[in-house]
């Protein structure tokens, strides 16, 4: 019963491995919003259960049933999202879709791994289906292949650093479960064996939320993959990521200063690199990517003081980041008609063309800039609390500098959308994307004024 | 100690009401397509607004010093942020005001703008709601949210119906107040991290040390002084104002500004009252300087927006001017100022705009000579000109008299420059006058104002005699709040002196 929404999401995979082997196919789409449907419901279920599974390597509790729901929320914002033959072959699209399915799975497998073993193969069943829907993209061009390459040797480097880690870890604790380190790692968490043992581990994780310096791949990635693939990339497998720093620093919060301060001079550089590259970019996808690297150092700041209010502000950074970014995303796969890529001059006179998209982008572009009364702000005021608490003042007005400082080109955003209208041609929405527009621009006001039940719930995960 | 809310004995939230009825204003809109509905549709949801703060002036209670008609809800349990709304006598009237101006720029907007005038009219009425919120909130946190949240939707007026440098002015302004108000954002954690809650009243009149205070201080004066805009921090100020629709300007002028000194006297002096005598010699030549730098600016502008915008920085240095000077006529001179250049400088706003749909230009030299082409013009223009620099019986002579009594009070030599700076306002807006009245002999065919746009002037052309005259109403309905103020200040002073 427990591992229900687990077993949705392998079913689809198998379903669409299935179909990908059929001659006549039937609606993919449509059986893939059925499922995705089905599976946020009962996702939305499984936050009640509680178990231990495998021997004690899986844990299902309300930190990973929340952050599985999460997931399966995006996930499912995403196969609603991608409904254009441009991005993806249409030969392909079954195994698209598969693929889809099975990284998610490796990401809801993730957030129950409490052993490290566990952890390692949830993390590469997640990360080979990405390396292989990297390249899938209609007309082959170098860029999506150099992408895919990337993406594969500094994923596998990552992953190899982790392991790396693990061996310490086991080296020091004589074991792989979680449970079993924490109190022999206590002893020992002062000491450089440790830290650096708890680091390497972790850098797999910062790769995946492309925190500086584990960055490189995420601008070229972003910007070669196909539009839909860039949207999964940039949010779910950061979620995902977010969970598993958060459960590893965990691991470190016996007081150990040694491991805070790291990570506070991770977040300051992420978040002054993601914002000053930020600045002279000229494509949209690069933009968010950049962005995306910034918010890594803004959603640091909730896990620094390795404390439970401050893990509760990071999960709910976490959940307005994957709306706002989806909701970016979304418009511009709606703007790029054949799948291309978009420059920011390319959104000239998008208020014209659709007001909603424009409104949408709006919205999303003044909670990535953490202006009220989106969910960027609240957020952002979460994570400023906890870090402030827990003693980072340094850390805190160097979040506030940087929110000034992205706003100039969240703003060209907007700017370009509502400031020049030349050449106008109206873009039409069918009412299934105007509804998706309407969802993302409430769910991030909502976020924004109504933080109370969600962040209750995250307090509860621990 | 701190002061208390006294709760709303009306029958209805009415501060609520008040706040949020424009919002109800951008529902209807949006299910409205036509123009002209649109248009009126937001007239009455802003005439409606301002019977509402009518009826919240006469209720009002002047014979207390606490927060009145105030409404507390929980919203954020988790960190102790409350929904609290309650106005004192320094905010009843700057949400009367928000209220009188916000149906002016309506009307003033009837013809000016042509395209999008629906998206126009929502951002008019965000502004409203956003702007009383500001002045209603008494949780760090809501007003945070008001405060920031009144950006978008004066960004979108500068940045969609702005003029031809509207890219640059509307960034500019955008990013140089948020650069500011991030600053606001660290000290009311810190606040918060001291107080354990976000409440403004709970943080006021306390005892908090120097050194905290000092960085307190500092982090909202950045905030504050951008907004006013003080002397260094002026120069979005400009470009902003001439950039801006007329609606924009005015909503500039006459509400935006007044938050920054709005900020300094709920904020800076109840909170950090120590670090702001420490500070004050400083804000008062910070002032100063703006007062006599704005007014030479003046002299040398030739555009009429950009002078008038100028001239802003010269009067918001007399509000800080009064607010640094710690007397209560300081204090009432500074409210009486920010009323009064809310007023003035408005209507001179509201009256470039409207010779600017005539003659399509800000330029003096194409807008002078208009004495015999469009008299009532003039004769307006006249009114509010002499007003913007003090003329004895109009309002402005009132406010800047108090602040003069104060500022000589504890300093002579600061009074004097101040005087300088007086006569120089005296220098530039005679020049402006003469040039509209009399700059050119050519006669041109102009209209004179329409019956839409006396109606526009007329209701402040009213208040500037009525300040002018006869200011007792308003300076008693904040004169027991602003005693009160000196009073608990006093209090903390001695506080520190045992």
């Amino acid at each position: 019963m427990a591992l229900l929404p687990e077993i949705t999401v392998f079913l689809f995979s198998l379903l669409f491995l299935v179909f990908s082997l059929l001659k006549n196919r039937p609606s993919l789409y449509l059986w893939a919003r059925g499922l995705v449907l089905l599976g946020i419901f009962l996702a939305a279920l499984g936050t009640a259960v509680k178990g231990n599974f495998f021997a004690g390597a899986y844990r299902v509790d309300l930190f990973s049933q929340v952050f599985k729901f999460l997931i399966m929320v995006g996930f499912a914002l995403v196969i609603f999202m991608f409904e254009s033959e441009e991005e993806v072959e249409g030969e392909f699209l079954a195994e698209y879709f598969m693929f889809l399915g099975f990284s998610t799975l490796g990401l809801m497998m993730l957030v129950s791994s409490v052993e490290l073993i566990s952890i390692a193969i949830s993390l590469e069943i997640s990360s080979f289906s990405l390396y292989a829907i990297v390249p899938l993209r209609r007309a082959q061009t170098r860029g999506q292949l150099e992408a895919s390459v990337k993406y594969l040797f500094f994923g596998a480097m990552a992953t190899g650093v982790m392991l790396y880690g693990i061996g310490y870890i086991y080296g020091i604790t004589h074991s792989t479960f979680l449970v079993n380190i924490i109190p022999h790692l206590i002893r020992y968490i002062s000491q450089p064996l440790a830290v650096f043992a708890v680091f390497l581990i972790l850098a797999a994780f910062f790769f995946k939320l492309s925190l500086f310096p584990f960055h490189f791949w995420a601008p070229d990635v972003y910007e070669g993959a196909a539009n839909s693939t860039a949207a999964f990339i940039a949010t779910l497998p950061k979620v995902a990521a977010a969970a598993l720093v958060i459960r590893i620093s965990m691991l470190a919060s016996a007081g150990a200063k040694e491991v805070a301060i790291v990570l506070s001079i991770f977040a300051a550089l992420s978040m002054f690199f993601g914002n000053l590259v930020g600045l002279v970019q000229k494509d949209i996808k690069r933009l968010l990517a950049y962005s995306g690297i910034a918010h890594a150092g803004y959603l640091l700041m909730g896990i620094l003081p390795l404390s439970e209010e401050g893990a509760a502000a990071a999960i709910y950074y976490m959940a307005v980041y994957l709306f706002m970014n989806l909701a970016c995303f979304y418009v511009l796969l709606l703007v790029a008609k054949r799948g291309e890529n978009v420059a920011i001059d390319g959104l000239s006179g998008l208020a014209k063309k659709s007001p909603l998209l424009a409104f949408t982008l709006a919205t999303a572009a003044f909670s990535l800039a953490g202006i009220p009364p989106t969910g960027g702000f609240t957020g952002k005021l979460f994570l400023f609390v906890s870090a402030f608490k827990g003693g980072y003042l340094g850390v805190v007005i160097i979040g506030a500098i940087n929110t000034a400082i992205a706003l100039f080109y969240y703003l060209n955003l907007v700017r370009m959308s509502y400031a020049r209208e030349e050449n106008a041609t109206t873009i039409t929405l069918s009412s299934h994307q105007k509804l998706l527009c309407y969802i993302f621009s409430v769910l991030i006001i909502y976020l924004g004024v109504m933080p109370f039940g969600l962040l209750n719930l995250f307090k509860r995960a621990f | 100690m701190s002061p208390q809310l006294i709760m709303n004995p009306l029958g209805f939230p009415i501060l609520s009401t008040v706040t949020f009825l424009p919002l109800l204003g951008v529902a209807v809109i949006l299910l409205l397509k036509k123009e002209e509905p649109i248009k009126v549709t937001a007239l009455i949801a802003t005439l409606i607004n301002f019977i509402f703060s009518l009826v919240l002036f006469f209720n009002f209670d002047p014979k207390t010093p606490l927060f009145q008609f105030g409404e507390r809800i929980g919203w954020i349990p988790a960190y102790n942020i409350n929904y609290v709304l309650g106005v004192d006598g320094i905010t009843v009237m700057l949400v009367a005001l928000t209220a009188l101006i916000s149906p002016l720029c309506v009307l003033c907007s009837w013809r000016a703008i042509e395209k999008r005038v629906k998206e126009f009219m929502i951002c008019l009425l965000l502004m409203e709601t956003a702007m009383i919120g500001v002045f209603c909130a008494l949780d760090f946190i809501l007003f945070y949210l008001f405060w920031e949240a009144m950006l978008i939707p004066m960004y979108l007026l500068i940045a969609v119906w702005g003029g031809p440098q509207k890219d640059y002015a509307s960034l500019k302004f955008f990013i140089y107040t948020l650069f500011g108000s991030v600053f606001l954002l660290v000290a009311i954690i810190a606040l918060y991290l001291t107080n354990g809650t976000f409440g403004i009243m709970e943080a006021m009149f306390k005892k908090y040390p120097f050194n905290f205070q000092i960085w307190i201080f500092l982090a909202f004066t950045i905030a504050f002084a951008i907004k006013v805009p003080m002397f260094p921090f002026h120069t979005w100020l400009p470009a902003a104002h001439t950039e801006a629709p007329t609606a924009g300007s005015v909503f500039l002028a006459s509400i935006l500004l007044k938050m920054g000194a709005y900020g300094f006297l709920r904020f800076c002096l109840p909170i950090t009252y120590e670090a702001s005598l420490y500070f004050a010699p400083f804000m008062v030549v910070l002032s100063i300087i703006a007062i006599i730098y704005g007014g030479f600016v003046c002299l040398g502008q030739t555009d009429m927006k950009k002078l008038i915008a100028y001239s802003s920085v010269a009067h918001m240095g007399f509000v800080t001017l009064g607010i640094f000077t710690f007397t209560i006529y300081g204090f009432q001179g500074a409210m009486l100022q920010i009323l009064n250049h809310g007023i003035t400088t408005g209507a001179l706003f509201l009256m470039v705009g409207i010779i600017y749909e005539r003659t399509h230009s800000r330029e003096i030299y194409d807008n002078a000579g208009l004495g015999k082409i469009t008299p009532i013009y003039v004769g307006f223009f006249t009114l509010f000109s002499l007003s913007s620099f003090a003329f004895p019986g109009t309002n402005n002579f009132i406010g800047e008299l108090y602040v003069l009594i104060s500022t000589f009070i504890k300093s002579k030599l600061a009074g004097f420059f101040t005087i300088v700076g007086a006569v120089v306002a005296a220098a530039y807006m005679l020049r402006l006058l003469k040039q509209i009245a009399w700059g050119r002999e050519d006669k041109r065919p102009l209209a004179d104002m329409n019956v839409r746009e006396v109606l526009t002037l007329l209701p402040l052309a009213l208040f500037v005699f009525w300040v002018g005259l006869f200011p007792k109403p308003f300076l008693s309905l904040m004169q027991i709040t602003l005693m009160h103020l000196e009073v608990q200040l006093k209090n903390l002073s001695q506080l520190g002196v045992m």
